[in-house]
């Protein structure tokens, strides 16, 4: 394997917690001695449910926060103490959960996408290069005029994407990047990031709490509990055969498709896009009608 | 409205501005000639209230453009820094809150001469502070807000962070917020020129002209209501212009 792209070691990151009038402090150990590393070129997925520390970690990685103690390398390099260098800026990049929060409501998306251009001093033509990077998240090149509010949130989330992509980074941290999407919209935008990964060599760190998503998307996963990594691996035998307990609670707590269900789904020719024509919505009223949905 | 008020060609006695006397027409009623009347030295009150509306006007634009600005960066500041930062200006905005203006404009006015500009200087040295809590609240806001932090990964400046993504985010309440502030400061300066402490005689001001006239009320009570009323037009016009353009801005927030 090739040298990690991102290495992460015995990473501690604590919160006080002050109680009602100040009494009853007391210490959560919010990221509790966690190490991983991800090699290039890979998928690697950080499961757990909320508070089991997965955004503190992605927010320590970006440098957002400082961690208690532990390392963080990226290609051999401690980020630690450069942490807000442009050199680290130009090297991870991070996609943020709700895209309707992480973009600017009063700037147009071609504004939001230059930030990082300005900032990075990019040589070259920058008008050009947002329209590069729209074309790259599958967007036309005229929605640098918009504004966020007149989009959808696939489109937002892709908007994002193209904005995190600008700088060329080789790591992207993806943090939850679709819970805040309708479903329909949720696998466009992750064969969107599929795509991107084959295309420009990208490595992920995918952070969720979607393990039918995970599963299919991430190559390795870390399973995250109460600050602490308590299983590793690839995603095959991890999640056919689980072997710490809580591994097996999440899993059995993930809604299953069964073989019938499976038998029962409609096929339906799909655009890509958004919005089903009104055809497919009268198709889908008729099924809805004619069989009983299990729930 | 106001740009009716900057023109000194619609007044029918321009020349009464100054100290004139036509004491064949002092203490007029109001009439088709003097719509206001004439006050004690027959002198046509509607002439000098227009008058008296632009100094007003130009007090508002003065206080508020020195202040506007002072303020909006020192509550960006500490709103986005926090730490220190915050503590010094916020603790200076709290002690500068705590002095009324027209206290402080007293004081200016008592210490310097009574003049325009002294009055003007007095009342902006206070009134930066409502906008440095205003903008400080919004900025606090915005600073844990998603795109804040996505600007900071981006590697943007905190100069591009504070004035490109933060600013703009304010700039619905900064407008709302010195309209309405323009009718309060006219009020002052109005207030203060009533006392013999703002705007001196010759030139023209509704505060003046009201003090000036109510030693002759309640005869000649055109003499001090009229421009009385003209300081009510204005400082309500500036109000209602403030509500207006706050629901200009909520329909823009909803849409």
């Amino acid at each position: 394997m090739t040298a990690p792209v991102l290495e992460v070691r015995n990473l501690v990151k604590t919160f006080a917690v002050k109680g009602a009038f100040g009494r009853g402090r007391g210490i959560v150990r919010a990221v509790d001695d966690v190490s991983f590393s991800i090699g290039a070129g890979e998928v690697f997925g950080l499961a757990g449910e909320s508070g089991s520390g997965k955004s503190t970690i992605a927010r320590m990685v970006m440098g957002l926060s400082q961690p208690d103690s532990g390392d963080i390398l990226i290609d051999g390099q401690s980020i630690l103490g450069r942490g807000t260098s442009l050199a680290h800026r130009q090297q991870v990049q991070m996609v943020f959960q709700n895209p309707g929060a992480s973009l600017n409501p009063r700037r147009t998306v071609g504004q939001s996408i230059r930030v990082p251009l300005d900032a990075h001093n990019f040589a070259g033509d920058r008008r050009a290069r947002v329209g590069e990077l729209l074309e790259m998240a599958q967007l036309p090149a005229h929605f640098a005029d918009r504004f966020p509010h007149e989009l959808s949130g696939g489109q937002k989330q892709r908007v994002a994407i193209a904005r995190a992509l600008a700088v060329e980074p080789r790591l992207l941290v993806l943090d939850e990047p679709t819970s805040a999407l309708d479903v329909s919209v949720q696998s466009h935008v992750i064969e969107l990031l599929e795509d991107l990964v084959a295309q420009l060599g990208l490595t992920y760190l995918f952070i969720s709490h979607d393990l039918s998503l995970m599963r299919n998307f991430a190559q390795r996963v870390g399973i995250l509990y109460l600050g602490k990594i308590v299983e590793t691996g690839p995603v095959a035998p991890v999640f056919t055969a689980p072997q710490h307990d809580y591994t097996r609670l999440l899993l059995a707590s993930v809604p299953v498709i069964s073989a019938e269900e499976e038998a029962l789904r409609p096929t339906i020719p799909m655009i890509d896009g958004d919005i089903p024509t009104a055809e497919q919505l009268l198709a889908l009223r008729e099924l809805s009608q004619t069989k009983e949905f299990k729930t | 409205m106001t740009l009716a008020l900057l023109a000194p060609y619609v007044t029918p006695f321009p020349e009464h501005v100054g100290a004139v006397v036509d004491f064949a027409n002092r203490h007029q009623a109001p009439s088709a000639v003097h719509w206001f009347g004439t006050d004690n030295v027959g002198r046509d009150i509607f002439s000098r209230a227009i008058f008296g509306l632009r100094v007003s006007l130009l007090l508002a634009v003065v206080v508020l453009g020195l202040a506007i600005p002072v303020g909006v960066v020192l509550g960006l500041l500490a709103g986005y820094f926090g730490g220190w930062v915050e503590i010094v200006i916020m603790r200076v905005t709290d002690i500068a809150l705590a002095i009324p203006p027209l206290v402080m404009a007293l004081a200016v006015a008592a210490v310097l001469t009574p003049s325009l500009t002294n009055s003007m200087l007095a009342i902006a040295l206070l009134w930066w502070t409502w906008h440095t809590r205003l903008i400080y609240s919004i900025t606090r806001q915005l600073r844990s807000q998603e795109f804040v932090e996505a600007a900071e990964t981006l590697g943007a400046s905190r100069a591009h962070i504070l004035f490109r993504e933060i600013l703009p985010n304010c700039v619905s309440a900064i407008a709302v917020k010195t309209s309405l502030d323009a009718g309060f400061v006219i009020l002052i300066g109005a207030a203060l020129s009533f006392l013999g402490l703002g705007i001196q005689p010759p030139t023209p001001d509704l505060g003046t002209m009201v003090a000036s006239g109510a030693s002759f009320l309640p005869d000649y009570w055109w003499e001090s209501v009229l421009p009385g009323c003209a300081i009510l037009f204005v400082a309500m016009g500036f109000n209602l212009l403030g509500d207006g353009l706050r629901d200009l801005f909520d329909v823009e927030d909803v849409r």
